[in-house]
């Protein structure tokens, strides 16, 4: 927290307001907080699109909590089947959509903010790698926020199981199955998780204690502690320059802006309307976002005696799903499922080191050359054709090609198969080369100010 | 070596070319586009067709009896012509048939049907096409326990519950394009009560209820979503001019 010394505390007017507010912040650092965090916390003023996504996660958060209470008013975690053959828990997804007042709203509210909480999560992190967000100083808040992402995970993952539909059930099954192929303490674990030998009822009352109360506390917290490193550190911009450098007498950064109000009212309010646009546009006419946001197969009820025969993560997992799939090979004689874990996990644990794998002089894209150029222009592609394979069968071949003369060399360069183990070695690479051509690609020089493009 | 890279190149600008004629050979499920309708007669007739057709085995255990006021029906006309399965309106659409029951006669239990036309969608078409096709595709086999099969769903445990509207359909053997073994249906000798076309649009009106019924609010969602969005127009011009009052001063 700011410290209370440097700001000066409230006076009153002398009207009944004005003492109240008096005796408020003289036990409280009202004023100390708001000044430090928002009306004297300096921003660059040069930020530009790329800028919008806290503020819109933060958005989409509120949303997700204040939805999810008014869920938890209704929806029953209850695995047992109702007089009509169908589990409680599915039976009330229902009930809400269809005869609690408003609930198929909020229902909705949540099942999109669920997407649009890793659409904007996704561009926040893009943001940070396109200038360098995660350089020193600012380690800490990467990492916090690298933390926050598995947390999101975590939480959209057990979220998932609680509508108890099909893909529910079967992508909880597989996930929690992968777990068991950790050696020595794999089998315990997945049973530990699933409190049960199968997902069952245990597992979804588990989940639904995550999902609503255990992971949220800590996404929260998260979420402070991710805004006081960057508010100790101040803000990065688009040149990946210091503001902190060039200060007027007052100690003012001269290129910075007060956060609020011309930040907070004049850059996130309207860039927030336009995203609410965006999302109401979802969630009033395409709900379903054609099967990617809520699953087709998820509308049948759990059922552990039919396995789906195509089974997909919802979109926003699959290129860490990919990068499951893509181990196949029993290294050290350990199962290959084992390294799909460490594969799929350490895609998301490596972002945690990019603060100490990039040298670049240059924190910005604007000023570095064309190797982290060109890297991260197939960066991109790789992870969003990891994302669309990861919604595929093993075998899909580009262009629905099938080979009908055995794996000729064009065959196999087209298939899945190929093309998600390629982009999954391809991501790593990236990272853990990066100390190497980061270093020897060739900057522009760096300006001293920030800049207006 | 030289003609064999260019075989290769010409086999990926077919490849590319082809692309869309090749997605459809890969995977074959065609659905025929079913024509879903949010008129009031058409929803109303589908009411009928499902209570009397479908909801003797599966039961809609999410859908009361009084939701039907929506598609203009009241609670006289529901409880006289469509109040088969409970005793007062408020009821929910449950089925008297208990599951062991159904396992023991059809192999497995009727699924529940109250959103069963949202988890028919696939990359192949809607749920809506899905039961379009699937209700217009049963025919005659003499090796099923039933006595009869499905073109869309293979081995199906449901036998044709409306073979007295359409007749009875059966296969004959053809070979495709791509000169595979493959079947197609043959039209009813003896048709049913309803022609053709006729069958074509009960089972329309049929599968336009099970949309509805599916998510009822739909139309009042679309509805409500106009004027949200509107509002966030109005919110987005204002919060921009104001926002640049702010900045008006900074250079």
């Amino acid at each position: 927290m700011a410290a209370n010394s440097s700001f000066p505390k409230y006076q009153s007017d002398g009207s009944l307001l004005g003492n109240a507010m008096e005796w408020f912040d003289a036990r409280f650092p009202m004023t100390s907080m708001w000044k430090a965090h928002l009306s004297e916390y300096y921003a660059p003023k040069n930020f530009n699109f790329w800028y919008f996504f806290g503020s819109m996660a933060i958005v989409v958060l509120i949303i997700q909590f204040v939805t999810g209470i008014f869920l938890v008013m209704n929806y029953k975690p209850d695995g047992t089947l109702n007089a009509a053959g169908i589990p409680v828990a599915f039976a009330s997804v229902e009930y809400i959509m269809r005869e609690v007042p408003g609930g198929w709203l909020i229902r909705y509210m949540h099942s999109t903010g669920a997407s649009a909480f890793f659409i904007v999560v996704y561009l926040h992190m893009f943001r940070g790698m396109l200038y360098g967000s995660y350089r020193k100083p600012r380690e800490l808040v990467w990492i916090f926020g690298v933390l926050i992402f598995l947390c999101l995970m975590a939480e959209a993952f057990m979220g998932y199981l609680l509508p108890w539909g099909q893909m529910s059930y079967w992508g909880a099954q597989v996930i929690i199955n992968i777990f068991s192929a950790i050696p020595f303490i794999g089998p315990d674990l997945s049973v530990l998780i699933r409190g049960d030998f199968v997902v069952s009822d245990a597992t979804l009352n588990r989940f639904f204690a995550f999902h609503v109360c255990a992971v949220p506390l800590a996404l929260l917290g998260l979420v402070v502690a991710h805004i006081l490193a960057l508010h100790e550190v101040g803000s990065n911009n688009p040149d990946g320059v210091e503001i902190k450098k060039f200060k007027d007498e007052k100690g003012i950064p001269l290129d910075g802006v007060p956060f609020h109000p011309q930040y907070t009212i004049g850059h996130d309010l309207p860039a927030n309307a336009i995203f609410l646009i965006l999302f109401c546009a979802v969630m009033f006419f395409w709900p379903e976002g054609g099967g990617y946001f809520l699953e087709y197969n998820n509308f049948l009820p759990a059922d552990p005696m039919k396995t789906p025969a195509h089974l997909a993560p919802v979109w926003y997992f699959t290129p860490f799903y990919s990068m499951l799939r893509a181990m196949v090979w029993n290294f050290f004689w350990i199962d290959a499922k084992f390294w799909g874990v460490v594969s799929m996990g350490g895609g998301v644990v490596i972002l945690a080191f990019l603060p100490w794998l990039d040298r670049s002089p240059a924190k910005s894209i604007r000023y570095r050359g064309p190797i982290f150029k060109t890297l991260l222009g197939i960066f991109v592609f790789a992870f969003l054709i990891l994302g669309y394979l990861g919604t595929k069968t093993p075998g899909h071949y580009f262009f629905g090609y099938v080979p009908s003369e055995g794996l000729n060399p064009l065959n196999y360069l087209l298939s899945g198969d190929f093309l998600t183990k390629t982009f999954t070695f391809y991501y790593f690479l990236f990272f853990l080369t990066m100390p190497y051509w980061s270093k020897i690609d060739k900057c522009k020089p760096v300006p001293e100010r920030v800049t207006f493009k | 070596m030289k003609t064999r890279t260019i075989k290769l190149f010409k086999r990926l600008a077919a490849v590319i070319l082809f692309a869309p004629a090749l997605a459809l050979a890969a995977e074959a499920m065609h659905l025929d586009k079913a024509p879903v309708s949010t008129d009031q007669a058409k929803l109303q007739r589908g009411a009928k067709l499902f209570v009397n057709y479908c909801l003797n085995c599966h039961s809609a255990s999410s859908v009361r009896y009084t939701a039907l006021r929506d598609i203009g029906l009241d609670d006289k006309t529901i409880t006289e012509n469509l109040l088969f399965t409970g005793d007062k309106v408020g009821d929910l659409m449950i089925v008297s048939m208990t599951r062991e029951d159904a396992e023991k006669w059809f192999g497995t239990a009727p699924p529940d049907l109250s959103v069963m036309a949202r988890a028919k969608g696939s990359e192949f078409g809607s749920g809506a096409d899905y039961l379009y096709t699937y209700l217009r595709s049963f025919y005659r086999d003499a090796n099923r326990p039933t006595g009869w099969n499905n073109k869309v769903f293979a081995n199906v445990g449901m036998p044709h519950a409306m073979a007295d509207l359409q007749g009875e359909q059966t296969v004959k053997e053809v070979t495709d394009e791509h000169g595979k073994a493959a079947f197609e249906l043959v039209a009813p000798a003896k048709p049913g009560s309803m022609s053709a076309s006729e069958y074509d649009e009960a089972v329309a009106d049929l599968v336009s209820f099970m949309v509805w019924m599916g998510e009822p609010i739909a139309e009042r969602r679309k509805f409500i979503g106009l004027f949200v969005l509107a509002f966030l127009a109005v919110l987005y011009v204002l919060s921009h001019k104001l926002g640049k009052t702010y900045w008006k001063n900074i250079h």
